[in-house]
């Protein structure tokens, strides 16, 4: 399956995949309209150190132990992906204790968001990726 | 091949996903002692408070037993096992056979001998959808609850109910809230976010006897209450296995297969006991995520496939009224605390490995620490001091980063 990879030595810290995240995940269809006075809160983040970043989202884990460890139900497997059910999600944070990567986190609704690899949009592939204007993530096999 | 298994909750859909994943055609028989399709138990306070619906409490979608071709049992308890024969026997006295059954039969409330609480009225308890149900149809908005049990349940319970009556009182007798998963100063803090929204204690502190409508504390206190909630704790249910001589503990007895002592019987989530790799002991761990984990270890042994349930912990998330906690681990040797911005952190650290931690408030990538105490990570393989500031992959090494994130192997 497809997944976004991180290639750290190519990451600049420039935050665009973080942008183009939250871009892609407000149904706007203007970028300069979705971001304009908005506080961020993406689905990939980035880590920033001395002279290393990379960024972090969903590994799409083939043994998910979010999806096992959610109470409720609203995370599961779709070809896959790891979706989750905004409907069913109550914001208990068990899979933000159970994530190994940190890539789950509260969303503004009081659930949980994390990336589906824009397969929830109206985009269809990751557009972090798309938007990385140095191959620090990729979209591919591996 | 038939599979049988007794209980219809996370524990029992573990399994029923695990023999799936091997088997796609053996027949699976589940009895249910309740009504509903499998629902998320721990929503019961969420669906009183609003938050989700009983439609939206679902474990797993209306089409579920169907695409998974299971039998369901409904309103029907397994009296009796019999393991010469391999067959249950149902209250009814239908005989079911197997060839592997699961034991999934959960916990019940725990009910201690306190006086005079035979001349209580209106008492409840809150772990099934039915006790919310009844405590719903009880209340009114002049109601004055008196809970018994400030641990996750009863104060679960306190918010569900907070919008909807006059007053809630708590008793516990341990000397603060939530005892199995925080410590003395973490607990000082939830508790005094709790109390501000009109939600009474009295700690350390026990009900000596009640009199109708009124509970008179130890220390003197007289609570007057007209609806009374009992969440002491929860008992597993063992009683099947007990009873033809399987090994039982407080719980259930498993090997790290999930099988009990008798042959081709498994048992898995609040019934039985898991090995806590941080205390290198068998406990009852009775968490939703924990269930769910056994119960499809246990099915994908039953159905011949080969798995070892091995990293069990004790391991919560939970908030009340918008202030979250992540809790893990055991709470042994050196700690080290950090406490910024009203965030609360405590790691523990023993024999050179991350043992727990609790953090309330922020719980931002929580389950980094959760992963490090799961997979025994030494740490003095990664940057330690980075991390306890805050859970970071930065803090592992190149290599360690390149499988997290590169998909190397």
């Amino acid at each position: 399956m497809k997944r976004v990879y991180v290639n750290e030595e190519w990451c600049l810290g420039c935050h665009l995949c973080e942008y183009y995240c939250t871009f892609a995940n407000s149904n706007e269809k203007d970028i300069v309209k979705a971001l304009k006075n908005v506080v961020i809160n993406p689905r990939i983040k980035l880590e920033e150190g001395d002279r290393i970043n990379f960024a972090v989202s969903c590994r799409h884990c083939e043994d998910p132990i979010c999806v096992k460890g959610c109470i409720t139900g609203a995370l599961s497997i779709n070809d896959g992906i790891i979706t989750v059910d905004e409907n069913k999600c109550i914001g208990c944070y068990t899979c933000i204790l159970c994530c190994p990567y940190g890539a789950i986190t509260p969303s503004d609704k009081g659930v949980i968001q994390k990336c589906e690899l824009c397969t929830n949009n109206i985009h269809g592939t990751p557009q972090c990726v798309k938007g990385c204007p140095n191959n620090a993530i990729v979209f591919e096999e591996r | 091949m038939r599979y049988v298994i007794i209980g219809n909750s996370a524990a029992a859909v573990g399994a029923v996903e695990g023999i799936r994943k091997i088997d796609k055609d053996g027949e699976i028989i589940i009895i249910s002692k309740e009504p509903y399709h499998v629902y998320s138990r721990p929503l019961i306070s969420y669906l009183l408070y609003g938050k989700t619906t009983e439609e939206n409490m679902k474990y797993r979608s209306e089409d579920f037993y169907d695409v998974m071709k299971c039998k369901v049992f409904f309103n029907k308890e397994v009296i009796k096992i019999n393991n010469e024969e391999k067959q249950v026997q149902l209250n009814d006295n239908t005989i079911i056979d197997y060839d592997k059954l699961l034991v999934a039969t959960g916990s019940r409330p725990f009910i201690p001998h306190m006086e005079g609480l035979e001349t209580v009225k209106n008492k409840f308890t809150f772990m099934s959808l039915d006790d919310a149900k009844n405590l719903e149809k009880a209340i009114s908005p002049h109601s004055k609850v008196l809970i018994i049990g400030a641990g996750l349940i009863g104060l679960k319970c306190a918010e569900g109910i907070s919008k909807k009556v006059e007053s809630i009182t708590v008793v516990d007798l341990a000397d603060r809230i939530l005892s199995s998963i925080l410590d003395k100063e973490g607990a000082k803090i939830v508790q005094s976010h709790i109390e501000k929204k009109n939600i009474q204690f009295f700690l350390d502190n026990k009900v000596e006897k009640f009199i109708d409508n009124k509970a008179i504390l130890a220390k003197g206190e007289e609570i007057d209450f007209d609806i009374l909630v009992l969440a002491v704790g929860v008992r597993p249910n063992i009683e099947l296995i007990k009873e033809i001589k399987g090994e039982v503990n407080r719980g259930i007895v498993i090997d790290e297969f999930c099988e009990t002592s008798i042959e081709d019987i498994y048992a898995a989530g609040d019934c039985c006991e898991s090995f806590d790799i941080t205390t290198n002991q068998n406990r009852v761990l009775a968490l939703l995520p924990n269930a769910y984990m056994q119960g499809e270890c246990a099915g994908i042994n039953m159905a011949g496939g080969e798995k070892k349930f091995g990293k069990a912990i004790p391991m919560n998330s939970i908030g009340f009224f918008g202030l979250h906690m992540v809790t893990a681990g055991s709470y042994v040797g050196e700690v080290y605390t950090k406490n910024e911005n009203n965030n609360y952190k405590k790691l523990f650290v023993k024999d050179g490995l991350l043992k727990g931690y609790i953090m309330i408030g922020d719980i931002n990538k929580a389950g980094i620490y959760t992963s490090l105490i799961r997979e025994k990570t030494p740490i003095s393989e990664i940057d330690f001091e980075l991390i306890c500031n805050k859970p970071s992959l930065m803090a592992f090494s190149k290599i360690e980063r390149k499988k997290k994130l590169g998909g190397i192997k």
